[in-house]
């Protein structure tokens, strides 16, 4: 066994880190267990696979009814990336197989890694398909003028924007989007990964595709959903069984499907009044932050469109990394952008497409908020923050 | 006292991890990600930093207990070692990037960083040993208990103040082995890793194919003492002062002895080569004199121009102040070749280090 200490004042911990992954809820623990139970395979014929099959079902049906959407319309992924994958990848290769002309994707320029660099590996890939990058204002909203001249030839099969952007929850007007789009016969994808339970989701009108992963929700890693209306035409994924109209083969698996369901109850039912409680804790984070450093400046301004579960800040003359490191030690824990595999924050490209230089990104901190926080995380957080501002900013001055 | 143990993904820096924080200090575990493009594994005993040797590092702080993060001194290890190593090879010199890296990043970018975050000082899995033999019981800086593995002479750089904020428990190993063995004891997942040689940032071992690329190819002639043009080369940094092979010379030398280099001139672009004899030195200069305790002349030493070479005795002959352009003339009671401007001298008095300072053109 491996011992983590928790080093903290007194072992007390603020976990300002939902955006990264939040806490399982016990509803989706105990839908999991409960179902993990079962043996039997969902396509197996026999009594054991019917009742598998009857668990999955009984998963897949309420999570197409909580989005709105028919049980036929889900592909169940490993997660929000996969389910990116399939959306952007698997939509240009079918849009342009049923009609040579669509050779484009858009995407956003403040898109989550699982779209962008997906977009950019089919403009690299020896394919005839490019994408094109939308790029956006410095609430990190799209720019009309932009997506219209990027549509404008037709050639775009799908347009992607992420409804809560991962870093600074920006939210996109997916209505503005759709009516840009729909002219062209272009799709609508949007990545909800961030957006469920904290915004409203977008009616199946302005939107053709959905993305969500599970564990931002309360549910296990391990577990995503692709909602594609039936009349998308996304080329087959992953051959085998032929499982999930063909699009992505695989044994599905009803324990993890059903406490994505379990989850997603939750969520749904309680966002209203979670996102006017979570509003209330990040605003609380605003005023003692800006309390404790005048200097610090918000990304997204209070009256910009936002989701109200991340408060995005940066720290001017702070090391992002010492900031990171002495928040942890002091009982925080919290991000300042992306972080790649290896574990070094890079910079990061949310920041920069909404005309936030390397250099001012270089005192970034996301503080991200979720069914767990209290008021008491946000305490931590406050008492934590001059003295590891103070050394954060002697480190931010020895950097040349 | 509390810690930032320097973990590479080795075995010897997760060794001396474990025995910091055995020792009861607060340790917290730091890989140095020094390139921003990383390669995802290994794939021999050259090279460092890939994201292999990141995650064997976190695998052996999870292990030890202690908290482990990525630090990003990738700028820092560019600007002050890489391209130090390239200016210097152009300039017709021969640096030593580890005494750089150790000069310029873990005893200074990595310990201002650490100092300023509050810790006390900073724990490496070098091999030499740390004593309080210093002036006034100072902390001092001397070999390794393990000979072979000594790694003093790339550390004395470092200076005596730092000497005073680091920790390195591998000092006291008499044997790599011992340490192996630790580490498998520990589980600490790396006891079976291989020791890492050459230059770290040239992953493929070629030094001077990297050194070519990056500074160009620069034709010039090779000659000998008298001016005679010998053949042609690609670039003086190619070339170190002792170099013996890969001269390319098609003409053996008139007594048939073998022929060496001995003086590069970026300048004119000339390679000289010359006999054995003409390396010789009974004398070093040297500037950027670092002590660790005051120097005057008449003072016995024993002095080592190379990683892996003997201490020759002799004598200070000559010493001015102490700080960045001191020069310090240095005497030989034997005589010793292959000299290079660029490398480092460091003085002991017996296994203690005494100074360290930077070899001029000989006299």
């Amino acid at each position: 066994m491996v011992s983590i200490p928790a080093h903290g004042p007194a072992g007390e911990r603020a976990y300002l880190d939902h955006a990264a992954t939040t806490v399982m809820r016990p509803a989706a623990r105990e839908a999991f267990l409960s179902a993990s139970g079962l043996p039997g395979n969902p396509s197996s014929v026999h009594t054991s696979g019917r009742r598998a099959r009857a668990v999955l079902d009984d998963g897949l049906e309420e999570i197409a009814a909580l989005l709105g959407a028919k049980r036929s319309w889900l592909v169940m992924t490993s997660g929000g990336t996969e389910a990116d994958n399939i959306a952007i990848r698997s939509l240009a290769q079918g849009a342009h197989a049923a009609d040579p002309w669509r050779t484009a994707v858009a995407v956003t320029a403040t898109d989550h890694p699982a779209v962008r660099s997906t977009a950019e590996a089919i403009h690299t890939d020896p394919s005839p398909l490019t994408a094109r990058l939308l790029p956006v204002d410095h609430r990190g909203l799209l720019i009309p003028e932009q997506v219209e001249e990027a549509l404008a030839d037709g050639a775009v099969s799908v347009v992607s924007t992420a409804l809560v952007n991962n870093e600074t929850g920006a939210v996109q007007s997916l209505p503005d989007l759709a009516a840009a789009a729909r002219p062209h016969g272009t799709w609508v994808h949007t990545d909800a990964v961030q957006a469920v339970g904290h915004v409203e989701l977008p009616a199946w009108d302005h939107i053709d595709l959905m993305s969500l992963t599970g564990h931002k929700i309360g549910a296990p890693v391990g577990i995503g959903v692709l909602v594609a209306k039936p009349e998308v035409p996304l080329a087959t994924a992953s051959t085998g069984g032929g499982q999930q109209r063909g699009i992505r083969s695989g044994t599905l698996d009803a324990p993890l499907t059903a406490a994505l369901a379990a989850a997603l109850r939750e969520t749904i039912s309680h966002r209203e009044a979670e996102n006017h409680r979570l509003r209330g804790l990040a605003q609380q984070l605003r005023e003692g932050i800006a309390r404790l450093d005048p200097t610090a400046r918000f990304t997204l301004a209070e009256d910009a469109p936002q989701s109200g579960h991340i408060v995005h800040v940066v720290f001017p003359g702070a090391d992002s990394d010492s900031l990171l490191f002495l928040l942890d030690e002091r009982g925080v824990d919290s991000a300042a952008g992306s972080a790649c595999s290896a574990g070094v924050t890079q910079a990061s490209p949310v920041l920069a497409a909404m005309g936030i230089t390397d250099q001012e990104a270089r005192g970034a901190l996301r503080l991200s908020l979720g069914w767990t926080s209290t008021e008491r995380d946000v305490e931590i957080l406050l008492r934590a923050l001059p003295d590891a501002l103070e050394k954060a900013r002697a480190v931010g001055s020895l950097t040349r | 006292m509390k810690v930032l143990a320097a973990m590479s993904g080795g075995v010897d820096s997760a060794v001396a991890a474990a025995r910091a924080a055995e020792a009861g200090h607060e340790v917290v575990g730091v890989h140095m990600a020094l390139s921003k493009s990383r390669d995802q594994t290994r794939t021999g005993s050259r090279g460092c930093c890939t994201v292999e040797d990141a995650s064997d590092a976190r695998r052996a702080a999870e292990k030890i207990g202690i908290p482990y993060y990525v630090w990003d001194l990738s700028d820092d290890f560019h600007d002050l070692v890489v391209e130090d190593f390239l200016s210097e090879y152009a300039a017709g010199r021969t640096p030593n990037p580890c005494v750089r890296c150790n000069e310029r990043i873990k005893f200074a970018s990595l310990l201002e960083r650490a100092t300023a975050l509050g810790f006390d000082a900073v724990c490496t899995g070098h091999y030499a040993s740390i004593r309080a033999d210093g002036p006034g019981g100072e902390p001092s800086l001397h070999r390794s208990r393990n000979m072979a593995k000594d790694q003093s002479y790339v550390l004395a750089v470092m200076g005596p103040e730092a000497v005073g904020r680091s920790l390195f428990p591998l000092g006291e190993f008499e044997t790599k082995e011992e340490v192996r063995a630790e580490a498998r004891a520990r589980r600490l997942g790396v006891s079976t890793k291989p020791d890492s040689y050459d230059i770290c940032f040239v992953a493929d071992g070629d030094t001077r194919g990297f050194l070519e690329r990056k500074l160009g190819e620069k034709p010039g002639a090779i000659v000998d003492a008298d001016g005679t043009t010998l053949g042609e080369h690609r670039g003086t940094h190619g070339f170190t002062i002792g170099q013996r092979k890969g001269l390319g010379l098609q003409q053996p030398a008139a007594d048939g002895a073998p022929r060496y280099v001995v003086d590069i001139d970026p300048a004119s672009r000339q390679v000289v080569v010359g006999a054995a004899e003409l390396l010789s030195t009974r004398e070093l200069i040297a500037t950027d004199l670092i002590t660790f305790e005051e120097l005057a002349p008449g003072r016995a030493i024993s002095a080592q121009i190379r990683a892996h070479g003997e201490a020759t005795p002799g004598t200070v002959l000559e010493v001015d102040g102490g700080g960045t352009g001191s020069v310090l003339r240095v005497g030989l009671d034997t005589p010793i070749r292959g000299v290079a401007p660029g490398q480092t001298v460091v003085l002991y008095d017996g296994d203690r280090v005494m100074a360290a300072a930077t070899l001029e053109r000989r006299a």
